[in-house]
């Protein structure tokens, strides 16, 4: 989907001196992202295998024209960072870190709301987005993909690697594959996302990977009902969690159901959702969703 | 982060929300000392645990004279509570809260949550207070009122009286109520708490407002930046093993089942589970070494996953991302070797780094299996622990 990010797309790397940073920035560039600079304050002036490091966001974007960063700034000072990056002018704001205060996150999507900020947050806590074959900003193995039709939303990391790798190994490519965060409060909803897999012709289908917790996955199947025309495929983790016990991201009582994976699974599927009952059959679920011409054996 | 009613009433305190006189008893020996301190009767003397449903299963005491109140306390100090919410091994009474008894007239609900599809803090009242929240929130959705709050600057006063209207109060009352709900939201910010709960609100015949019980549930994420906080972190409220993992940065939960589990990522770590039990396994734990994990952390952690004495048998489940294979695959060697493994040990490795760690664990001369897919690796550790 070359909607969010494709191969002429600019990053710059917020963090990029911190040990994560660095890592990251080397493997989004050796994959064939355009990564055209960095940011730490303090290190304007260094480089890092010849990316230039710069002070600001500002300076970064005036002297190479990036419209996208991608974000390993500590905890602490990452709402910071992210309010930096919506000042300088930045488009696309893919937030790595994990840790972020809650309510910092409540306070950003509240600025950016008021603002008017036409540009789009992914993430906090989450793996990146990366299109196969063109743009990888984030930090998942570059290797496991494969270019195609389908879009991958998703609220984890490595189980998102899992489906990835399993679609890949049937030959089934992906167009954009998405981690939309771990987090409570996040930047861009399934929902979101959803409306640009709809109107992105290289995506024929999406497969969307929830868990426990909120109601992303509910109201997912809400806007697949009334406004998706491409196949869906779902699976949610955390069918075996006990109830009441928090899983990692775990969610909250508030939303009026109880968030469990029986419940999301019910509910995706009654709107006509396809669900995988075990994380093995992520990929053959997601083939039975595809016309015979875009599947091969393994 | 889970603080005790005692604590939380302290919070409330600070912002102006009426609490009764209270003083924490934190161990037998303080008896006299606190009795000395204390109000005059009558007094509930409330049981201090992580868990709701004190009431019901024995954990509040009325005492009218200090002979009562010696008796009430000696007897709480010690006891197992089972409640709805602890499961049949109960959790044990280790501190304990005596309060002046309140009479009260009514009683409300009201708590400051998140609301994470609107991202942002939402306050919730109901006239309908001493209920079952949950059930409420499930079964009478209309009893309840909500107010959006402002993460940054909280509720006006204007808003907070408006939501107290829509509770049916007037007079003193709304004035009393209307100043927690915003003084409510005030502490839920200042704190960054997750949740916040008054239940009871109690209102006496004069029309004030007093909170008769608290529930705090503070960000973790946020801890950094209350170090008062941290102090009130109960340790001997939390499973010791998650503890000791907390400690070590991995995230852990005790389960019941047989099956050892170490994933890397808390979706993965999840679906692991599930695939066990599709399997006909059952999972011992849930644990998370994250995407930062150092070869310590991952041994610390096979060690934690070990002394579950239930423990027949470890999957591991690794894709790595930023977490790496071979740091994986080392830090297997490493715990196996410690703790001088026996039992079966299956391990699927996919991601970066992967030949490397593949040829870590080959060349380690470790009894494991491997397995190259989810099924493979489901099959494997079920069969060998069957």
């Amino acid at each position: 989907m070359s909607i969010l990010v494709n191969k002429d797309t600019k990053v710059i790397v917020q963090g990029i001196t911190g040990s994560a940073g660095t890592f990251h920035a080397r493997g989004c560039r050796d994959y064939g992202t355009q990564v055209v600079g960095g940011v730490t304050p303090g290190k304007g002036g260094t480089q890092i295998d010849q990316i230039p490091v710069f002070n600001t966001v500002k300076q970064a974007v005036e002297a190479t024209g990036a419209e996208s960063t991608m974000i390993f700034v500590p905890a602490r000072f990452a709402s910071d960072a992210i309010l930096e990056a919506v000042d300088a002018g930045i488009r696309l704001i893919v937030t790595i870190t994990e840790g972020i205060p809650v309510l910092d996150m409540a306070r950003i999507k509240t600025k950016l709301r008021t603002s008017g900020w036409l540009g789009r947050l992914i993430g906090p806590n989450g793996p990146g987005l990366i299109t196969p074959g063109e743009c990888k900003i984030g930090i998942m193995p570059g290797y496991i993909h494969k270019p195609g039709s389908v879009g991958v939303l998703s609220r984890s990391g490595t189980l998102t690697y899992e489906a990835v790798w399993q679609l890949t190994q049937r030959g089934i490519g992906q167009s954009t594959v998405i981690g939309i965060g771990g987090d409570p409060i996040i930047g861009s909803s399934f929902t979101d996302l959803l409306e640009l897999f709809e109107k992105d012709s290289q995506t024929e289908a999406v497969l969307l990977i929830g868990e426990i917790g909120g109601r992303a996955e509910e109201e997912a199947a809400e806007y697949f009902k009334k406004k998706m025309s491409k196949p869906m495929a779902a699976f949610i983790a955390g069918q075996t969690a006990p109830p009441g016990r928090r899983m990692g991201h775990a969610g909250a009582i508030i939303e009026g159901g109880s968030g469990t994976a029986a419940e999301k699974m019910s509910t995706l599927e009654r709107a006509g959702i396809r669900v995988a009952k075990s994380p093995e059959d992520l990929g053959d679920t997601v083939a039975a969703l595809l016309p015979r011409k875009t599947q091969k054996s393994s | 982060m889970k603080l005790h009613e005692y604590q939380a009433k302290a919070v409330l305190q600070q912002v102006g929300i009426p609490v009764p006189a209270g003083i924490p008893l934190l161990s037998l020996d303080d008896f006299p000392s606190v009795i000395a301190k204390l109000p005059p009767p009558a007094w509930v003397v409330k049981a201090q645990v992580h868990t709701g449903g004190r009431g019901k299963a024995g954990g509040i005491l009325m005492a009218k004279t200090n002979a009562e109140l010696e008796a009430a306390a000696k007897s709480l100090f010690g006891k197992k509570l089972v409640t709805a919410q602890t499961g049949p091994e109960g959790v044990v009474v280790r501190k304990l809260y005596i309060e002046q008894a309140q009479t009260v007239q009514r009683e409300l609900y009201m708590a400051c949550v998140l609301d994470r599809a609107k991202g942002q803090p939402v306050l919730m009242a109901s006239a309908q207070g001493g209920m079952d929240i949950e059930e409420l929130a499930h079964n009478r959705r209309e009893a309840l009122v909500f107010e959006p709050v402002d993460p940054s600057n909280g509720l006006t006063a204007e808003q907070a009286r408006s939501l107290a209207q829509r509770l049916g109060l007037q007079d003193k009352v709304l004035e009393s109520v209307g100043s927690v709900v915003q003084n409510l939201a005030k502490a839920f910010l200042a704190q960054d708490a997750s949740l916040l709960e008054i239940n009871p609100l109690g209102l006496t015949s004069q029309g004030f407002a007093v909170a008769m019980d608290a529930k705090m549930t503070i960000d973790d994420n946020a801890l950094f930046r209350h170090p008062e906080a941290q102090g009130w972190r109960d340790l001997a409220e939390e499973n010791p093993l998650d503890v000791r993992a907390s400690q070590a940065g991995v995230n852990y939960i005790a389960l019941s089942g047989s099956i050892g589990c170490m994933v890397n990522g808390a979706g993965l770590a999840m679906a692991t589970m599930d695939l066990i039990k599709v399997h006909g396994g059952d999972p011992a734990n849930f644990l998370d070494v994250g995407g930062g994990a150092n070869t310590q952390q991952v041994t610390e952690a096979f060690r934690i996953i070990l002394s579950d004495s239930k423990v027949k048998g470890v999957l591991v489940n690794i894709f790595g991302g930023i977490m790496k294979c071979d740091v994986i695959a080392n830090g297997i060697v490493a715990a196996a070797r410690d703790v001088h493994m026996e039992i079966p040990l299956v391990v699927r490795l996919e991601g970066t780094n992967v030949d490397e760690g593949r040829k870590i664990l080959q060349e380690s001369g470790l009894k494991l299996t491997a397995a190259k897919d989810l099924t493979e690796a489901a099959e494997k550790i079920v069969a060998a622990t069957r």
